[in-house]
């Protein structure tokens, strides 16, 4: 797989690390009443869904980027690629 | 019918024209008591011991392709009971118990072959963990033996043992592991299930559930609607997907696993062989071609085929730990879909529905668990209380902080 790195260009998807579900950007607040639950699943649970996806890649060869993959799971087309520090500014993501 | 060595035989000499197809194809009736989603092994198992042993009727086993076609038929048919951890080693030990007896119950030989599984070690400490495993395996009733180099050297004496980054000083024998021919396990689980009147209804895919006030009614289908008391589901793969038509978010993320095959060869391996810290593992099926596989690609799949990165790392450590293989081509390669679970062990447990039932997260050892597998979720779904070897899989141990972290990595996701 081609990683379109917003930055780079093109790269090998081997160049980075995965993460996983890019809902992880939205880490709850420590401070609200259920933060044990919202904790619990943040950390546990996923939506894992077959088609669109999108997901935390870490480009750990590479300039060190998080970056946010918008992925088909069940084609492995890459539909798009942004920073993750841009996408965490414009709100996160949703589950 | 019951197949023997009469019958065939009988039928060798009448022009084989008494076989009859192994199962039937009935169509779907409005209601079951029992609706297992998913005909794969673990559900064909489910239906079969509840069946069988637990002498229920008016079941039916989903299938949305045809028998055999997804993970049962994909897997690379290891079986074993080597664990380490109180709440897995009793239940794998349970499956191996059912394997060794599995041809006699289900009347349909599964080959299968107990021809022992040895995990390499290259260091001391990993002499030390192998030993602590070994020694829980046989707290819990399992066989394990600890073999030095040169007993492994008698064993293989193919591997490169003086490999200068993973030198094999030993392993961890498993003696009554091995293999067993996958898609006999899938037909004889769907022959004997349907011979004790379970309904095996293929291309028929679950597309939702019809729950009232909390309570499961029954499941939408492509075939129409079936009215159900309990339905269990067992997608590993596609759990994800299924559970949500139940509004539920699982502790799981579906990953794909490669697998290969070599060309056949005379028969060069003794039995399994695993090099861990290389990612690769070995066996040699019946008809001669070398079955081997790695690590999971690393990226949630559904897509059922991997990248070529993961193939030239499986054949790059193929070459490190036995490298007369570099001669023998690859036939065919394939992947699967796995349920790969948070803390790496798998989930059987009843769910905030009514009578809906789940069995899932398998990661990449569902096939091992097959009898085990049925057996349990057959109990829970005959009586509502978990069998007595699956008590630790519920969902709630991710909340409670009771994780079965096989690894001993730490449960976390990712870590796959």
């Amino acid at each position: 797989m081609i990683i379109p790195h917003p930055i780079l260009g093109p790269r090998d998807a081997q160049e980075f690390v995965y993460l996983g579900d890019a809902s992880l950007l939205n880490r709850p607040d420590w401070q609200c009443d259920n933060a044990a639950r919202e904790f619990c699943d943040y950390q546990y649970l996923r939506g894992n869904p077959a088609g669109i996806h999108r997901e935390l890649w870490f480009h750990e060869q590479g300039d060190r980027s998080w970056l946010v993959v918008t992925r088909d799971t069940t084609t492995h087309e890459i539909l798009k690629a942004e920073l993750a520090r841009d996408v965490a500014r414009a709100g996160g993501t949703t589950k | 019918m019951t197949y023997s060595g009469f019958r065939l035989i009988k039928e060798a000499l009448t022009g084989h024209k008494g076989w009859k197809a192994a199962w039937r194809d009935p169509e779907p009736q409005p209601h079951y008591d029992f609706v297992i989603v998913g005909g794969g092994g673990h559900g064909l198992a489910t239906a079969h011991y509840l069946a069988k042993v637990y002498r229920k009727s008016s079941i039916a086993v989903l299938e949305k392709g045809w028998i055999g076609r997804g993970n049962v038929g994909r897997n690379s048919t290891i079986i074993r009971a080597n664990y380490l951890l109180p709440g897995n080693e009793p239940f794998y030990e349970h499956s191996l118990r059912l394997w060794e007896g599995l041809e006699q119950d289900l009347n349909y030989n599964a080959m299968v072959s107990q021809r022992g599984i040895m995990n390499l070690i290259h260091t001391d400490a990993q002499r030390d963990a192998f030993r602590r495993r070994g020694n829980s395996m046989i707290l819990h009733g399992s066989d394990a033996e600890l073999l030095d180099r040169e007993e492994v050297r008698r064993e293989a004496p193919f591997l490169n043992f003086d490999h200068v980054r993973f030198p094999i000083k030993g392993a961890l024998m498993h003696r009554r592991g091995g293999t067993v021919r996958h898609d006999a396990v899938a037909w004889g689980y769907a022959r004997s299930a349907d011979r004790h009147g379970v309904d095996i209804v293929q291309n028929c895919e679950v597309t939702g559930f019809r729950i009232e006030n909390g309570k499961m009614r029954g499941v939408e289908t492509s075939r129409g609607y079936i009215g159900a008391g309990k339905v269990g589901v067992a997608v590993a793969g596609s759990s994800s997907k299924v559970m949500s038509y139940a509004g539920m978010r699982l502790p799981i993320e579906s990953h794909v696993l490669q697998a290969f095959v070599s060309e056949g060869l005379k028969p060069v391996l003794p039995g399994v062989i695993t090099f861990g810290a290389g990612h690769f593992y070995v066996s040699q099926s019946d008809k001669g071609g070398l079955v081997f596989g790695g690590d999971i690609d690393g990226y949630n799949s559904y897509a059922q085929r991997g990248n070529l990165p993961v193939v030239e790392d499986v054949c790059e450590g193929g070459m490190a730990l036995m490298p007369m293989i570099g001669r023998a081509r690859l036939l065919r390669m394939w992947g699967g879909i796995m349920d790969m679970s948070m803390d790496g062990s798998p989930i059987i447990d009843r769910t905030p529905v009514d009578g809906l039932y789940f069995n899932g997260g398998w990661c990449y050892g569902g096939f091992k668990a097959t009898p085990a597998s049925g057996m349990v979720f057959a109990h829970l779904l005959a009586n509502d209380r978990p069998h007595d070897t699956a008590t630790a899989y519920r969902f709630d141990r991710f909340e409670k902080g009771l994780m079965i972290d096989e690894r001993g990595a730490g449960a976390q996701p990712n870590l796959h």
